[in-house]
């Protein structure tokens, strides 16, 4: 068995929220960010990344900006706003409980019920 | 913070289209680059890197497509696309677009001309401030059944004090003789109150209007002046503030003028149409004293205090009644039951109007339905034309919704196209429009094409372009791809169920015109019994010319002010006029002895009261009264039937004298002679003074106070004997229209040249003028029937038309095999009679219900009458016949190699 987790549906944008709160990111190393943020566990279809930005970024939550990437080119930055920030939150909060409570339902043993 | 970047995205995505596309372009391919800059990092040769980075990534312009609809606007870039399509796919069909545009054109023009009176009528009958506010105050005695009796000047004064109103008005009016100009004219006032303008909330043009704390008793001296009147009469003077006016002889002086588009909230178009107002505290002279039981005041107006709801006014109103019936047992005996209403003024203005034009709408929106099931029709067949393009659409990727979505801009668009050609015929038409409106509707407000009206418009061409589309697109989306693609669309499942959504298209269409051809037949027959009722009085040859004696302020100044006065006048009127060539009979009457010729509610009733059944006055039933020459009775032909008619020595000097007619001998004197029997009536000039008057005479019953019924009870007094103030001069003979007003004038004016002479019209003219409302009402409905049935014939003509072509192989074989035409056509034309009889039997089931609820519009025909239901249904299917007929000789003459090679 792989050591990589199916990206369950929705999560996507969770994670671009979290990798780009780090700090502003261009696409590709949105990407990169969120293998490295999850152990390398977590790996997203590299095209598929950009619709999800581009949602992100009409819904309000992030903003974008040229700026220069590392190989000293012109690339697009993505940065957290603050309306993106709270939803982070929410959604943090949200995730937590729903996996929490999926573990414990998951960790019940015969005869507890 | 949303919304700006909503609005920044679909400024990105319209305005900088080519730079968001460039930019887009760039941040992938940079993607690529530093995924391969990696990769070479790992290892890779630079080429080969490359590559595996584009695997990598995926389609990328799959991803682009997606990114582009993850900005905001993609619904209106599929519209702009949808919009542009349409336009080229209609261009290249022409003749089927103009058809369908030419279909709504018709019935959304016609269904918003008919919503524009209604806007101005129904919807906004009031054109004053706080219209919700006003009321008719009106009095009953139901305990002698007695309805709107008018109120008498103490009832005023309590119900004004209650508390429960802002302001009453009790109003009064008729004509007053206007002179002083270079005729005499007769013109239309009211008198009112002082409170009257402050009442309905309306500023004058120019000037004051009445001042309402003036508590004058009598007229206040000041006059208020329509703005036709200003007009007409007074050049637009504008120095006509101040102007005396002398008017039956007083003079009064002018205050304000009313603006232009100003009409008063009353029951009949006269009174609508005053053209000046005169106020007085009605208890003064020429006023009678104003005593508790004197109701001489035909109708009230009032306002609820603001913020009172109609409900709570009402029975707080009920608990004053019940106090002052406690107060004055004399005034209100508990037989007559005294109580007071209150309706809202729009019911009392509208009055039975409201029924016809909700009948006359109903009918035009039935119409635009059937419009909408034609043109559904035609684009189902186009559907079939268009079923390769459509399922290679689908098998290319284009989703269901997304076609459903494309036809559906399409139907829209035509719809759309429609209604803009329906508003320029409308506008075009306006005024034959404003014609055709009968003058008895209540039109306080203009009827005009007003932003209400195109708002309406541009609703209705969506909501039909939604309801004619919705079927054609559902059906396109749910297309059998693989099946069409197969068979290129011929004997696919699709087109048999398409057949059927067509059969039930032309079924409503059947059964929607079914209903409206026998709302129509059931007016026509109602009218048409109208037309031939039998009148009691003959009309033909006869003409009425109007005058109108003054009534002073002041008794004591008043020439015709007793009967002994006022005789030697009508004596001379008569013995003049005869002398007119062409005249053979001449009678003076009041203007309630005119057949049908009533302007005003309440004017000419009386209270009932017999010697042999002798009972107070307010518990006495009211009748019709009327004054009239000797002479009347033979010049309309109405038959004496019992007793004496009036003679030249009925005057003031002889008893007092009534003739009755039958209907009202029959219904109070059911068993015994009326004649001999004296009734208690009120002297002249002064309804608190009543005398007994003896029943010389039954003559017959006549319409003259309703075409639609006969039996309403009337009595006459002798015009000697009385001193009526309002003149209708009868002729009979073979009369010249034209000159016959004028000699008329000269004569009248050489006895007194202060009186004015009016309203020459033949009583035929009068006769037709009373029906104009049921003949309107029947105009229109007939008119749309008749547009429906032509419709519901072109559709069954187009679905028979599409059966036999769609089964002209079937067709071709059976030929091909032997059979004959005959029975081919038998075939047809039982598939296409089936629809039609299906259609009918659904309609007569909907006309049952509809004409029971237009029974009240109805004269002498049961709503469910037979010979209408029976007679409509024959004509339905009588038309059908010819109209599947001809698709199904075509039928017949298929050639069967053609057909067969054709598949």
């Amino acid at each position: 068995m792989s050591e990589e987790a199916e990206l369950l549906p929705g999560t996507l944008d969770l994670l671009i929220l979290k990798a780009v709160s780090l700090g502003p990111l261009h696409g590709y190393a949105v990407l990169a960010r969120i293998e490295q943020i999850s152990g390398q566990r977590l790996f997203v279809e590299q095209g598929a990344l950009y619709p999800a930005l581009f949602r992100l970024v009409r819904q309000g939550l992030l903003k974008t900006e040229w700026g220069k990437s590392e190989n000293n080119r012109r690339a697009k930055f993505y940065e957290l706003t603050a309306k993106g920030g709270r939803r982070l939150r929410q959604e943090t909060e949200g995730w937590k409980r729903l996996a929490s409570a999926i573990g414990s339902a998951l960790a019940a043993r015969p005869g507890e019920a | 913070m949303n919304l700006i970047s909503y609005l920044r995205s679909l400024g990105a995505r319209f305005l900088h289209r080519s730079r968001t596309e460039k930019e887009l372009e760039e941040e992938l391919s940079q993607h690529i680059q530093l995924r391969s800059k990696e990769l070479e990092r790992c290892g890779f040769a630079p080429a080969e890197a490359e590559r595996q980075a584009r695997i990598e990534f995926g389609s990328s312009e799959r991803f682009k497509a997606e990114c582009r609809e993850a900005m905001a606007g993609t619904f209106l870039d599929t519209l702009l696309q949808d919009l542009r399509f349409t336009v080229r796919i209609l261009a290249k069909s022409p003749g089927f677009t103009a058809v369908i545009i030419l279909t709504m054109a018709v019935a959304i023009g016609a269904t918003t001309a008919i919503f524009s009176v209604v806007d101005a009528t129904l919807l906004h009958p009031l054109p004053y401030p706080n219209a919700g506010q006003l009321v008719q105050v009106v009095d009953d005695l139901p305990g002698v059944g007695a309805k709107d009796v008018g109120i008498s000047i103490p009832e005023w004064k309590d119900i004004e004090g209650s508390g429960i109103f802002e302001y009453v008005a009790p109003i009064g009016g008729g004509d007053v003789n206007l002179t002083g100009l270079s005729q005499p004219t007769r013109i239309a006032f009211l008198n009112v109150p002082t409170n009257y303008f402050a009442l309905l909330g309306i500023k004058p043009a120019l000037g004051r209007t009445f001042d309402p704390q003036d508590k004058t008793p009598g007229f206040t001296l000041e006059v208020v002046i329509s703005d036709r009147l200003w007009k007409e009469a007074f050049g637009s003077d504008p120095q006509i503030l101040g102007k005396k006016l002398r008017l039956d002889n007083d003079l009064y002086h002018v205050i304000g003028v009313m603006p232009p588009g100003f009409h008063d909230p009353l029951r009949t178009i006269q009174q609508r149409n005053t053209q000046l107002w005169a106020a007085s505290g009605f208890a003064a002279p020429p006023a009678p004293p104003p005593l508790r039981s004197s109701r001489f005041i035909p109708e009230a107006i009032g306002r609820l205090k603001s913020g009172l709801s109609l409900p709570a006014a009402q029975s707080r109103l009920d608990a004053l009644v019940v106090a002052l019936r406690k107060q004055f047992p004399a005034d209100y005996p508990m037989e007559s039951n005294w109580t007071v209403r209150l309706i809202p003024l729009k019911e009392s203005v509208l009055g039975n109007s409201r029924e016809s034009l909700i009948l006359i709408f109903a009918a035009v929106g039935l119409v635009l339905l059937i419009g909408c099931a034609n043109v559904a029709n035609l684009l189902l067949a186009r559907a079939s034309a268009r079923t390769r393009e459509m399922a290679i659409r689908r098998a290319l990727g284009g989703s269901a919704t997304r076609l459903v979505q494309q036809l559906l801009t399409e139907s829209i668009v035509l719809s759309l196209l429609g209604g803009v050609l329906g508003l320029a015929f409308l506008y075009c038409a306006e005024g034959l429009l404003l014609r055709l409106v009968p003058e008895s509707l209540p039109q306080l407000n203009t009827v005009s094409v007003n932003w209400s009206v195109l708002l309406f418009a541009l609703f209705l061409s969506v909501m039909s372009g939604v309801i004619f589309g919705v079927v054609p697109a559902l059906q396109a989306g749910r297309a059998d791809v693989g099946g069409v693609l197969k068979f290129e669309g011929r004997n696919s499942t699709g087109s048999r169920g398409q057949a059927r959504t067509r059969r039930l298209l032309v079924i409503s269409e059947f059964a929607l015109a079914l209903v409206l051809m026998i709302a129509a037949g059931l007016l026509l027959r109602s009218f048409w019994d109208l037309l031939n009722v039998r009148l009691g009085f003959n009309p033909n040859k006869t003409m009425v010319v109007r005058t109108w004696l003054p009534v002073p302020n002041d008794p004591s100044t008043d020439i015709y002010g007793s009967p002994a006065k006022e005789a030697p006048l009508l004596r001379e009127i008569l013995r003049r006029v005869k002398t007119l060539s062409g005249v053979e009979e001449a009678a003076v009457g009041n203007l309630a002895a005119i057949p049908l010729g009533h302007t005003r509610p309440n004017l000419n009733v009386f209270a009932l009261i017999q010697e042999s059944h002798e009972i107070a006055r307010d518990q006495a039933p009211i009748v019709n009264g009327s004054t009239v020459t000797p002479e009347y009775f033979h010049l309309l032909q109405i038959p004496l039937l019992r007793g004496r008619s009036f003679t030249d020595s009925d005057d003031d000097k002889a008893p007092s004298v009534v003739m009755i007619n039958e209907a009202m001998a029959k219904k109070y004197w059911p068993n015994t002679d009326p004649i001999g029997d004296r009734l208690k009536l009120p002297i002249p000039g002064n309804p608190s003074s009543l005398v007994w008057n003896t029943i010389v005479g039954v003559v017959a019953d006549a319409r003259t106070e309703s075409l639609a019924d006969i039996s309403t009870s009337q009595f006459y007094f002798c015009a000697y004997q009385r001193r009526p103030r309002d003149l209708a001069i009868f002729l009979r003979g073979r009369l010249d229209t034209v000159v016959i007003p004028s000699r008329v004038r000269e004569h009248v004016q050489s006895i007194d040249r202060e009186l004015p002479v009016f309203g020459a019209e033949t009583l035929d003219d009068a006769l037709s003028r009373s029906l104009i409302q049921p003949r309107f009402s029947m105009e229109l409905v007939g008119l749309f029937a008749f547009t429906a049935l032509l419709l519901a014939v072109i559709g069954i003509y187009g679905v028979i038309s599409y059966i036999v072509s769609e089964r002209r192989h079937e067709i071709g074989i059976r030929l091909a095999l032997g059979a004959e035409g005959k029975n081919i056509l038998r075939m047809v034309l039982r598939q296409g009679l089936q629809v039609a009889f299906a259609g009918a039997i659904i309609g007569l089931a909907g006309a049952f219900i509809v004409s029971k609820l237009m029974a009240h519009l109805l004269y002498d025909v049961h709503p469910n009458d037979a010979i209408t239901f029976f007679s409509v249904a024959v004509l339905f299917i009588g038309v059908a016949l010819p109209a599947c007929y001809f698709p199904a000789l075509r039928a017949t003459k298929v050639d069967p190699m053609i057909a067969l090679r054709d598949s």
